[in-house]
């Protein structure tokens, strides 16, 4: 019997070492090709290999840049090619399914030494993230106004809320919803006047992915409300934090919005 | 083997759509508004299972429409089903929902592995062809066939290299992989062509010594040119063009020997217009009706063979 050299490891035999030995090339440029692979008739299998290098690697960049569109518009294709490419080599996929990807990526982004001049690329990642996220999220029927409206007034302050599974909110010290929606699309983008911090809400109304600006107050309120607390807690925390926040608009945008799928009496209301 | 009742495929949520003797494409999600407003008869279309195993959203509602209008095949990339290690239980779990839920005429997977240890590499990379490598194989096509209570079809691969420890061909090692796990196939001829060229043997060699009566569906795609270190030709399957003429005088033959197998047109990046993709399966059509014209001999030899 042939044998590649050095021999097999261990008692798993020949089988359970051919793909120890071919994987950890793909992504290691430094690492040499695998010894035991080779073209016909004594040809050699370098270039051979790196077609299976090349494979992997464009396409994970690819998987990348279809999840981070806005991102690459941004940056320009070659830029945004050679910050995946670093990504992927120390973060490459774990799950078979690419729309889990790239989660740690807008993390990288922060990092990434060439992004600093962009200090707002993190956040236009973060609701590309979202937004894929929001895009898979299970189905299920928004809390409608109407549903709303059958609580009586008293109770309106005790009421929790069931957020949507597609409901994400972003916080952003950049006005990351204006520059991702401008970037999303396939309009010109123009110039981006405006430096103010903006927040985002993401959901999914039917099947259609929305990402809002949320008004002043608007993410505390939310987010204390995703997180289970009674409506009068929430618009409390909301108002310290943004004297101007508006309670009426806020529901009413949430409703609009589809980021809740049920209202019900809180614990305390419950008690006897 | 695999002689039980298909039981999850009583309770039918989906109308049958048969797909034998039929031409496909591969699905994509740009050609929905076209395909939908596309009047006339549209054959089978082809997705690639990941693409809908997330919860909810677009994705399913319009696998849901496609399924219900037209025959489905459902074809797996990602199992790894040609790697030592074993195979993944979760991703098993959500290919078997994804079947009971579409109920689609065709399940495929690759002889190919894309897993090792944690890390996805997202290709369909080659395996020696070893007795060890054979029996992992036939443990994992079990695996997936017990949890779908069904066959599935295995794909040939399109390989850049070969292995030094390999012991036997891919046509004995495939022969043998059918034998012993009772799978059906999935020919891949532009892969045929591609491996042919690459390995340095004969396209008709390989099918005369492939286990054809058990072929059940038919892939054709496009390949590009790249060389290899000695300079000379190194076939990628890029899946990005039209197929080659050289790829069709084959299928030709195939069909001709084989009768009317479902044969799809996959085609996966650059991709073009509906027109030119559903041209590509329209010539497919033309070849697979000229052959049940001709009064099916090809049919009597699969009996024959089976």
């Amino acid at each position: 019997m042939r044998q590649p050299e050095p021999a097999p490891r261990g008692d798993a035999g020949s089988c359970a070492s051919f793909a120890a030995v071919f994987a950890p090339p793909l992504l290691d440029p430094a690492k040499a090709t695998p010894r035991d692979v080779a073209g016909p008739n004594g040809k050699a299998g370098v270039r051979r290999y790196n077609v299976y290098r090349n494979n992997v690697t464009v396409s994970l960049i690819e998987a990348l840049a279809a999840i981070y569109p806005a991102v690459q518009r941004i940056t320009g294709v070659n830029f945004f090619r050679a910050m995946a490419r670093f990504h992927i080599r120390e973060t490459p996929p774990r799950s078979p399914l690419l729309f889990e990807y790239g989660r740690d990526f807008p993390d990288f982004i922060e990092r990434y030494e060439y992004a600093r001049r962009m200090p707002w690329l993190a956040d236009t990642a973060r609701i590309e993230r979202a937004w894929l996220d929001a895009y898979h999220a299970p189905d299920a029927e928004p809390l409608a106004a109407t549903t709303l409206a059958t609580f009586p007034p008293e109770s309106l302050a005790d009421l929790v809320f069931a957020a949507h599974p597609a409901t994400r909110i972003l916080r952003s010290r950049y006005p990351t919803v204006t520059i991702f929606s401008a970037n999303r699309g396939e309009g010109s983008v123009g110039i981006i006047e405006t430096t103010e911090a903006e927040d985002a809400l993401i959901t999914r109304l039917g099947l259609e992915v929305v990402v809002r600006h949320l008004p002043s107050g608007g993410a505390v309120f939310l987010t204390e409300l995703i997180g289970g607390a009674p409506l009068g807690q929430a618009a409390a925390s909301a108002l310290e934090a943004s004297p101007s926040f508006d309670i009426g608009a806020s529901i009413a945008g949430m409703l609009e919005a589809g980021a809740f799928i049920k209202a019900e009496a809180g614990k305390t209301r419950c008690r006897r | 083997m695999m002689t039980r009742q298909p039981t999850p495929l009583v309770s039918r949520r989906f109308p049958v759509h048969p797909i034998a003797g039929l031409a496909g494409t591969s699905f994509k999600h740009e050609h929905l508004a076209v395909i939908l407003s596309d009047g006339g008869p549209l054959g089978f279309f082809e997705v690639h299972a990941e693409n809908y195993m997330g919860a909810g959203g677009a994705p399913h509602c319009v696998l849901k429409s496609i399924r219900r209008d037209h025959p489905l095949s459902l074809h797996g990339v990602c199992m790894s089903i040609g790697g030592p290690q074993a195979l993944d239980k979760a991703h098993l779990a959500r290919f078997r929902s994804l079947v009971e839920r579409y109920e689609p005429a065709l399940v495929s997977e690759h002889l190919a592995w894309s897993t090792h240890e944690t890390t996805f590499f997202n290709d369909l990379l080659p395996l020696p062809y070893t007795q060890a490598s054979l029996a992992h194989v036939c443990d994992h096509i079990d695996e997936v066939q017990e949890a779908l209570h069904r066959p599935i079809l295995m794909e040939n691969p399109s390989t850049y290299l070969a292995f030094r420890e390999s012991t036997m061909s891919e046509t004995e090692f495939i022969r043998t992989m059918v034998r012993r796990s009772g799978c059906g196939l999935l020919l891949d001829i532009n892969n045929v062509f591609v491996s042919a060229a690459n390995h340095g043997f004969s396209a008709l060699d390989y099918l005369s010594d492939f286990p054809v009566a058990e072929v059940r569906e038919i892939h054709l795609a496009g390949h590009a040119e790249q060389a290899d270190d000695e300079g000379e030709l190194l076939l990628i399957d890029s899946h990005d063009g039209p197929v080659a003429d050289a790829v069709w005088k084959l299928f030709a033959l195939v069909i001709e020997r084989l009768g009317p197998i479902p044969t799809l047109i996959e085609w996966d990046s650059k991709i073009p217009d509906w027109p030119i993709l559903k041209a590509e399966a329209i010539a497919a059509q033309a070849i697979l009706d000229r052959c049940e014209r001709l009064g099916g001999a090809g049919v009597g030899e699969r009996h024959a063979a089976a």
